[in-house]
């Protein structure tokens, strides 16, 4: 049911026998490069908007109505505004490293994007160490942040970018092991074997306990990860004014905001793919008829659903809680996420090797 | 301003000589004039070693309007509109502390009906001020959402006051010899609605803020006063009182009804942050308890004592003192026997509080300032006046 495979296999087939090998291989990559960029400007867009209107709800307030229908054009109005204005270098900056930081923070978005399936069959590369891929790739964006709050002559920025090293590189660690305990049940790094092996149940219901907790645990982590709420403190606008990019103006600004949604919706799908069974369609048991509807609504769907949900948890979170002080967040990584989250992993591979899980 | 570019110089200088000021590899940073958590325009210079507090030193006279000296060209009756304008959260207050002073100097009795509705104004205010606090400090931390959760229900208060003083941040509803209008005929129905409303909410504030882990691991044992330190600071109000000073200027030296009226007053001995919040938050439960004893407790009668048109307070020294919502309130009025005052000094409470912040914060992380803060409830136009 509306498959996006045949459209890119008759794509792929149609350049194929109209240009030899080499240039059809040329165009597919520039189709997916303009397709991964319109991506990101799409999904910045949306989530920006989702994330003011979701606060908005919270916060017993409107959110932006005036531009465009529901205010559904904010984002596009705010994004000219950005494009049009200054990008201003301080004075005493590391002129080079003040302006790469930014599209090193949003390159490294983008290419933890190339293992992700979209839907069924629809993704740009089935890397066999997705799993590793993207662990690896998603924590180089560390240096970004560092090289932002080094070069711009800012204390605040400095501060910022030391905290935002601190966590990120505390919180790679219980992310990963957390994904890893999916690695053990299914037996494999490829992201596409691992949702081929939630086809009878996602691994949130089929893996007992242990796969909850890994699953709290993963969001927790990435949370940190993506600098979000109670994990801000690389911005945290009441201490450091906003942090890393407090000297940025701009579009640079703005890759370093969209590079943070683009950062969210990566770890959204990633948990979603891990846990709830990508665009697989949810099952219940025997209920063939329940099965078979569940089934005719498209696999993209079903992924988008999931990431969206996700993301909207994380929304949750920041406008909810406080923000954690820096010894009480590396605290709560070292001392509880990290051994928990070993003894869990432990526990995992007892129950995958005794087949308990179902 | 000269001075200020002069020391932050010198600290950088001694900084980066490994001076004596500073070691080597400390950091001077300037917190304010235009910092999202200084609530105005305080300038705190801070010393920090990686992410601990060594010093910070709070620098002064942004929004100085020298309110005394005006307040000394300015007749008994106008003077005490400035005051509004200095501690503008609780400007009903400030109003009636002034008042107050003046009809100590003209021994004026006033009315039964004007004792009640200053308290009850007062409360309200205190109330306001709590709300607005109570959201601050949860911005402070991190939390965005309670402070839309505050000012809805500080806007019912603001609403209220409109009704009957016509204005919604700077009354100056109290004159000397009573209040300056009658009630507004929907206040006590208004009142009684908000009260209805506010019972409710404050167990959602403390659902939403008080019981969350992180809000209290953040609050806890951060930011410790010790009793002796706050009364050698002199500290008041809810920031003493979370140290186990018992200093409610309503309990000890009662003006106006409130010797009349039950209430508690809330004292906390841990002395740290989480201590003072709890005091604040308690105070709001005993005002609204306040308000709700009086609401319908109104005496019939005058809203205003007769007064003169212009107002001679005799020669001498007058000195009154009132509770407001940050602390101790203290007016003094020297007099030559002439229409204006020919001295005027006001005892601001966020003056003293904040001089207990460099004591208060030392050894803390960068996070921690900016809660300790937010528990002192720094109003800076009452710091600076």
């Amino acid at each position: 049911m509306f498959s996006l495979e045949s459209i890119t296999n008759s794509i792929q087939t149609w350049l194929n026998n109209t240009f030899n090998p080499t240039i059809a291989l040329l165009f597919e990559c520039v189709i997916v490069g303009v397709l991964v960029i319109s991506l990101f400007a799409v999904l910045g867009l949306v989530l920006v908007l989702m994330e003011r209107k979701v606060s908005a709800y919270m916060q017993i307030r409107l959110g932006p109505n005036r531009v465009g229908p529901g205010g559904s054009l904010q984002t596009v109005a705010d994004t000219l505004k950005l494009v049009v204005k200054e990008g201003l270098t301080p004075d005493g900056a590391d002129k080079f490293l003040f302006n790469l930081a930014p599209f090193l923070v949003i390159i490294i978005s983008m290419l933890v994007l190339a293992p992700i399936p979209f839907a069924k069959n629809f993704q740009i590369l089935d890397i066999n160490i997705g799993v590793l891929y993207v662990s690896a790739v998603s924590s180089v964006s560390v240096i970004g942040i560092l090289m932002a709050g080094w070069a711009s002559n800012n204390k605040y920025s400095l501060l910022g970018a030391m905290r935002s090293g601190a966590q990120i590189v505390s919180y790679e660690l219980s992310a990963g092991l957390a994904v890893l305990s999916i690695v053990v049940l299914t037996g494999s790094l490829q992201l596409s074997d691992i949702i081929a092996s939630q086809q009878n149940g996602w691994w949130i219901f089929k893996g007992h306990i242990p796969v909850i907790i890994s699953f709290v645990i993963f969001i927790i982590a990435v949370t940190a990860e993506t600098n979000r709420a109670p994990f801000d403190l690389a911005e945290a606008e009441s201490e450091l004014t906003a942090g890393f990019h407090t000297e940025y103006s701009g579009m640079k600004f703005a890759l370093f905001f969209l590079a943070e949604y683009v950062n969210i919706f990566i770890v959204c799908s990633i948990g979603a793919i891990l846990f709830l069974g990508g665009w697989m369609p949810l099952h219940i048991g025997n209920w063939n008829g329940f099965n078979h509807v569940m089934d005719y609504i498209p696999s993209s769907v079903w992924f988008i659903g999931k990431v969206f949900f996700l993301i909207f948890v994380i929304m949750w979170f920041r406008w909810t809680f406080p923000r954690l002080r820096i010894d009480q967040l590396l605290n709560l990584e070292w001392k509880y996420l990290l051994p928990i989250s070993m003894l869990n992993l432990l526990l995992t591979t007892l129950i995958t090797i005794m087949g308990w899980h179902f | 301003m000269y001075r200020e570019t002069q020391i932050i110089k010198h600290a950088q200088k001694a900084s980066s000589n490994g001076g004596n000021l500073e070691e080597a590899g400390d950091l001077v940073i300037n917190v304010g004039p235009q910092h999202p958590s200084t609530h105005g325009v305080l300038h705190l210079v801070i010393t920090l070693h990686g992410e601990t507090i060594k010093n910070v030193e709070p620098h002064l006279g942004y929004i100085h309007r020298s309110i005394e000296k005006m307040c000394e060209s300015l007749s008994y009756r106008q003077f005490i509109y400035v005051t509004s304008r200095m501690d503008y959260l609780s400007s009903h207050i400030n109003n009636h502390g002034c008042a107050m002073c003046v009809e100590k100097g003209l021994q004026v009795e006033i009315p039964p009906r004007a004792k009640v509705i200053r308290v009850l104004m007062d409360e309200l205010t205190r109330l306001a001020s709590h709300q607005l606090w109570w959201g601050a400090m949860a911005m402070d931390v991190g939390a965005l959402t309670p402070f839309f959760h505050a000012f809805r229900e500080r806007e019912m208060i603001n609403d209220i006051m409109e009704e009957t003083c016509g204005a919604r941040l700077t009354m100056n509803y109290m004159v000397p010899g009573g209040v300056m209008y009658d009630i507004h005929p929907n206040f006590q129905k208004r009142v009684k609605e908000f009260i209805e409303e506010f019972k409710k909410k404050i167990d959602e504030y403390d659902e939403l803020v008080t019981g969350n882990i992180i809000f209290q691991n953040r609050m806890k044992g951060v930011g410790y006063l010790t009793k002796e330190d706050a009364i050698s600071y002199g500290c008041t109000g809810p920031t003493a009182r979370g140290s186990g000073v018992s200093c409610d200027i309503r309990k000890l030296y009662p003006y106006e009804v409130y010797d009349q009226v039950q209430f508690n007053e809330i004292i906390e001995t841990d002395g740290d942050c989480f201590a003072r919040y709890l005091v604040r938050m308690q105070e709001m439960r005993q005002s609204l308890s306040m308000v709700e004893q009086l609401i319908d407790n109104i005496p019939e009668g005058d809203f205003q004592a007769k007064t003169k048109a212009v107002l001679k307070l005799p020669k001498g020294e007058f000195y009154s003192k009132i509770e407001t919502a940050r602390g101790e309130f203290g007016v003094y009025i020297v007099s030559e026997g002439g229409t204006t005052p020919y001295r005027i000094k006001f005892r601001s409470p966020g003056f003293s509080n904040l001089s207990a912040l460099n004591h208060m914060a030392k050894g803390y992380k960068i996070g921690d300032l900016v809660a300790i803060m937010g528990t002192l409830d720094l109003v800076i136009p009452d710091i600076d006046r």
